[in-house]
């Protein structure tokens, strides 16, 4: 039972290292300054005052721990006897203290991970001037196991690479008409900005009265909230398409003209650039586009039947598209490589979503089969998803077909660009009232609807598209088939 | 008047320390508290009705307490002299939560019996405290478990995204609030006990008046007398509560909306419970402490324990050794603003800007209005002095007869089972049996996710009450997570400390943070009141797998050196009443 352990005990880093299973280690250990080839993991420099903390044995059958919470965050000056972290045994967590005075130069293991008993978990610099170093440590330490914190060693490359940007703002740290203010922050952004390691001071808030949000946070961290770890859902991440282009991306900056004095730079969360990534990807496919005039005085009267039952606009396009695909199969195709059609088995029709600061773009799998209140019900749950940040990657990468609505903001046409790794995407613009005239020479006011399809052309041909098109059009305005 | 919502005996160590903050019916702090009085507490509010409207009533306690020897003089030739025969046996005044239990064992004991109240049945606990506040955590608690992705999986539940009605959470709590009250009325008036409505004064001995404003005033007589007015919301001065932006306990109960961050002021029970609720209702808080730490008053391993798990991975943040010196409500298109001070330097520190504060910086005791001045009684920072049978003490430092004061008013103990038990032994010493109640025994608890409950002295108590008297200490702790039960519920958070004497095995205190934490403390709390050992109690059976066993285990992992009772010959005296030192 864990009381015994409990009672009065406070475990020290010496105490890991002398405890019971390391016995033999522990005179080298105190005596030569030697690296052990033995255990790479149990490194130990003695020639600097850089040490590591180890996982400490907390029982004597405990073989691995782990973390719960590190009382101390890196950069804190600890003092011997101080709680620095929480470690959880097999038994019961306890607090384990720091045996000498110094600074908490690195966490090695973050939190909610586990070490086997023995393994540095972080790294403690007498000075400040050797916290450096034990982060240049820290980052080989870490290695494979990287804990979920970015990883300390791309961490200066990055800001020197983001460092000529940067000068243009410096007098005015945020750009708030008030002047110098001060910077209000909620417990929460402070908690993810010390986690994050986000100088708050850097951040513009957002939120009521200017304060910064937990959500500014996680954009100047550039990382997308919530429990997924999986990277954000983002536009149309398939598969890497064309790497070369990325050269042309970097080396353009390059010859970007200086920043006008009293600019801003806010740089990409990753969501936004995914986004980038993609759109330069996009450049590398020949595409075309193909418009189409859609009547929709049938579909609208439908709308107005159905929605009380929680169909939404959203779910009838991309059901009548889903339906339109299935005799149309070479438009859900995709082209992976220039030489081959690669015809896709279901028709997943992605729908492009702006989410603040970014885009979404949540799948509708197999949209040609599901009835439409399914899809409504589906679309309604991926969306509160998204907004949650908790899509899965099957849920926003696995579209074989892209909508693109605009309409509610009264654009009445518009051109999409191709997402990587797919066939085409379809722009619908507003529906309006039209005068239209029939084959008689009669006038009537129809509401009609503008449809751009972009699509690659290495497989899809503009016959292919028109005739496309022309099954969508009859389907919109003959809806009933959406409901069956 | 109000259980785990207040802040107990803690309440003096939450306001103790708060000198700026202290509470004197004679300075003009007191005045400053009138308003909140006067806009929350009906009692309060007839209370003015007997003084003239146009006078204040601090201005009216200053008065009289300058004036009290005249007044002492003329009531000694007016209404001086005990009535020969009474109206009742027992008048209590003011029907919380204290003056119910002691109705009740009043009733039992064949007492003629009225309770006078001037606002609602119920007090504190019931409509503005324990009560409200359980439905409020109800929710939170599930609103917690729901939330936590990693929690529902480990079960193999799957729920999609939970989210709530304000106003069905407010409605919940309303309910319950209302309910409990009507039980608590019917059950006095089953029983046959007189509910006399309106405020009651005491206008000489055994004598009290009550009446409505504008309605004449009855005086009834009683043998006895008990005063259990109870307490309202303390606010410290410079704060300005309007009841929206910046709250007490009594408007946060009503949930009337869910800030996007509040601050809240004081870190004691009511502080904790709130954070609570409002975390798991997706605010983010700020708390702001008076005192170098959080949670002063817990055992501090309970209270590090508890930080780790209620607040650090919570969206709360903390200001420690400050005091809240301005408090301005949202308004003009302006935040709340708060000022901050360093408690000890004095010197302004911080300045914060949050949508909401709640202030709930501890309770004042409610006894303005009730006449003491009529039988020269002056009250310490508001609270009547009793002795430790619950009786009064004048000016003099004399008993006053036949009355007595119970609960948040008297300060001994603010929780409403305290002032119940404390109302029970009054009537248990009315009818003939003297008694007392021991205070160490009164559990008290904190109903955050998980809770906290606790009975007897904390560790640095004991350690400071062993070394003046020259005895050991022990201290023995279990984890909830050796428990069966606990893991079940995938709740292995959690630890019961056990603070005992071990050379005659004697219960000094017990503290748990776990799940159901406050349900777990009576086997301890029972424990202590009735003398049982350490060896005695580590013999009784727990049914397997039961949450209880943290406290069995508890127990038999204590080490005391005494034998157990059933192998000493004289099985005579085992359940002797706690040490003289226990009172």
């Amino acid at each position: 039972m864990a009381s015994p352990f409990l009672s009065n005990t406070t475990i020290s880093f010496s105490s890991s290292l002398s405890s019971s299973h390391l016995p033999r280690l522990l005179p080298s250990i105190s005596f030569s300054p030697i690296r052990f080839k033995s255990n790479p993991r149990r490194i130990l420099i003695v020639r600097s005052k850089i040490r590591e903390i180890f996982m400490p044995a907390l029982s004597s059958t405990m073989t691995e721990g782990k973390i719960v919470s590190w009382v101390k965050s890196e950069g804190d000056k600890l003092s011997k006897g101080e709680s620095v972290v929480v470690v959880e045994s097999d038994k019961a967590d306890m607090d384990v203290e720091t045996f000498y005075d110094g600074i908490l130069a690195a966490i090695v293991v973050g939190e909610g991970e586990t070490a086997p008993v023995g393994a540095a978990i972080g790294i403690l610099a007498e000075t400040e001037d050797e916290i450096a170093e034990a982060k240049a440590k820290a980052a080989s330490k870490s290695g494979a196991s990287t804990p979920s914190a970015p990883p300390p060693s791309p961490a200066p490359a990055a800001t020197s690479t983001l460092a000529p940007p940067k000068p243009a703002p410096a007098p005015a740290p945020a750009p708030v008409a008030e002047g110098p203010r001060k910077t209000v922050a909620t417990p929460h952004a402070k908690k993810l900005a010390k986690q994050h390691k986000v100088d708050i001071e850097s951040v513009v808030g957002t939120g009521p009265y200017g304060r910064i949000t937990p959500a500014d946070i996680e954009a100047a961290a550039g990382i997308a909230p919530s429990k997924t770890n999986v990277g954000p859902a983002v536009v149309v991440e398939t598969t890497p398409a064309a790497p070369p282009k990325a050269t042309a991306a970097a080396a353009a900056p390059s010859s970007l003209p200086p920043p006008v004095p009293g600019s801003t730079v806010v740089p990409f969360t990753t969501m936004q650039a995914a986004v980038s990534k993609n759109m330069v990807e996009s450049l590398s496919v020949p595409t075309f586009r193909v418009g189409y005039p859609v009547t929709t005085d049938a579909l609208d009267a439908l709308y107005a039947k159905v929605k009380p039952k929680g169909v939404t606009m959203t779910a009838l396009l991309a059901k009548a598209a889903a339906m339109a695909l299935a005799q149309h199969p070479v438009v859900n195709a995709s082209c992976k490589d220039g030489k081959s059609f690669t015809y896709n088995s279901n028709i997943n029709i992605a729908v492009a979503v702006a989410i603040n600061g970014g885009l979404i773009t949540p799948v509708l799998q197999d949209a040609d089969k599901l009835d439409l209140y399914l899809l409504s019900q589906k679309w309604k749950e991926l969306v509160e998803k998204a907004r949650a940040k908790q899509l899965q990657p099957q849920e926003y990468n696995s579209g074989t077909f892209t909508l693109s609505n605009l309409g509610m903001f009264g654009v009445d046409r518009f051109d999409a660009i191709l997402p990587p790794g797919q066939g085409a995407i379809m722009a619908v613009g507003a529906s309006k009232p039209t005068v239209v005239a029939d084959a008689d020479g009669f006038f009537s006011v129809k509401n009609k609807m503008l449809v751009n399809v972009t699509a690659d052309h290495r497989i899809v041909y503009g016959a292919d598209l028109a005739a496309f098109l022309q099954t969508f059009s009859k389907i919109v305005e003959n809806p009933e088939s959406l409901t069956l | 008047m109000h259980s785990a919502l207040s802040s107990l005996s803690f309440s003096q160590a939450t306001t103790v320390p708060r000198s700026n903050y202290a509470f004197d019916s004679h300075s003009p702090a007191f005045a400053l508290s009138q308003p909140v009085n006067l806009r929350f507490c009906g009692l309060r509010r007839e209370a003015f009705g007997f003084s003239s409207l146009t006078q204040s009533c601090s201005g009216r306690v200053r008065v009289s307490s300058r004036g009290h020897s005249k007044k002492i003089s003329a009531s000694a030739v007016g209404n001086g002299t005990p009535p020969k025969s009474f109206d009742y046996d027992l008048i209590i005044i003011g029907a919380g939560v204290g003056g119910h239990g002691a109705a009740l064992h009043a009733v039992e004991k064949g007492l003629k019996t009225a309770i006078i109240e001037g606002d609602v049945v119920g007090g504190t606990c019931v409509n503005r405290g324990c009560v409200p506040s359980k439905a409020l955590l109800a929710v939170s608690g599930r609103m917690r478990e729901l939330q936590s992705e990693h929690h529902m999986k480990a079960f193999g539940l799957q729920v999609s995204a939970a989210g709530y009605d304000r106003q069905g959470v407010a409605d919940h709590a309303n309910n319950l609030a209302s309910k409990i009250r009507s039980n608590l009325t019917n059950s006095m008036k089953a029983l046959g006990v007189d509910i006399l409505t309106g405020v009651g004064t005491i206008v000489g001995p055994q004598k009290v008046k009550y009446g409505k404003v504008g309605f004449p005033d009855n005086i009834v007589t009683a043998k006895d007398i008990i005063i259990a007015t109870g307490s309202v919301p303390f606010v410290p001065k410079g704060i300005e509560v309007d009841g929206k932006t910046v709250i007490t306990s009594d408007h946060a109960l009503k949930l009337e909306f869910v800030p996007d961050w509040i601050a809240i002021v004081g870190s004691g029970y009511i502080g904790l419970e709130f954070s609570d609720v409002y975390t798991a209702l997706g605010s983010e808080v700020t708390f702001i402490e008076a005192l170098d730490q959080l949670m002063p008053g817990f055992d501090p391993e309970i209270g590090k324990l508890a930080q780790r798990v209620l607040i650090n991975p919570r969206k709360i943040d903390y200001h420690t050794g400050v005091f809240a010196t301005k408090i301005t409500p949202a308004r003009d298109g302006k935040p709340v603003i708060i000022e901050l001070t360093d408690a000890k330097t004095k010197e302004p520190k911080d300045t914060l800007e949050v949508d909401a504060a709640l202030i709930a910086t501890g309770r004042a005791p409610f006894t303005n209005g009730l006449g003491l001045e009529n039988i020269n009684v002056v009250t310490q920072r508001g609270f009547v002095p009793v002795d430790e049978r619950m009786r009064v003490i004048d000016a003099n430092g004399k008993l006053v007869t036949h009355l007595y004061c119970i609960g948040d008013a008297n300060g001994k103990m603010m929780l409403a089972h305290a002032a119940s038990a404390q109302g029970i032994s009054v009537v248990e010493q009315v009818t003939g049996r003297d008694h007392m109640l021991n205070h160490l025994s009164i559990p008290a608890a904190c109903f955050t996710h998980p809770e906290i409950s606790m009975v007897g002295m904390t560790e640095p108590q004991a350690r400071e009450k062993a070394e003046k008297e020259g005895f050991e200490v022990s201290v023995a702790k279990t984890s909830f997570k050796a428990n069966t039960k606990a893991l079940a519920e995938n709740e292995g958070e959690g630890l019961a400390k056990l603070i005992y004497r071990p050379d005659n095995g004697e219960i000094l205190g017990v503290h748990i943070f776990g799940l159901h934490a406050a349900d777990l403390i009576h086997e301890a709390s029972n424990a202590i009141a009735l003398g049982t050992r350490i060896q005695d109690i580590k013999f009784a059976v727990h049914a397997h797998p039961t949450l209880s066993e943290v406290l069995d285990e508890l127990f038999k992992s204590a080490k005391s050196t005494q034998q157990p009772s059933y192998q000493k010959k004289h099985l005579g005296g085992i359940c002797s009443f706690a040490d003289d030192s226990h009172t």
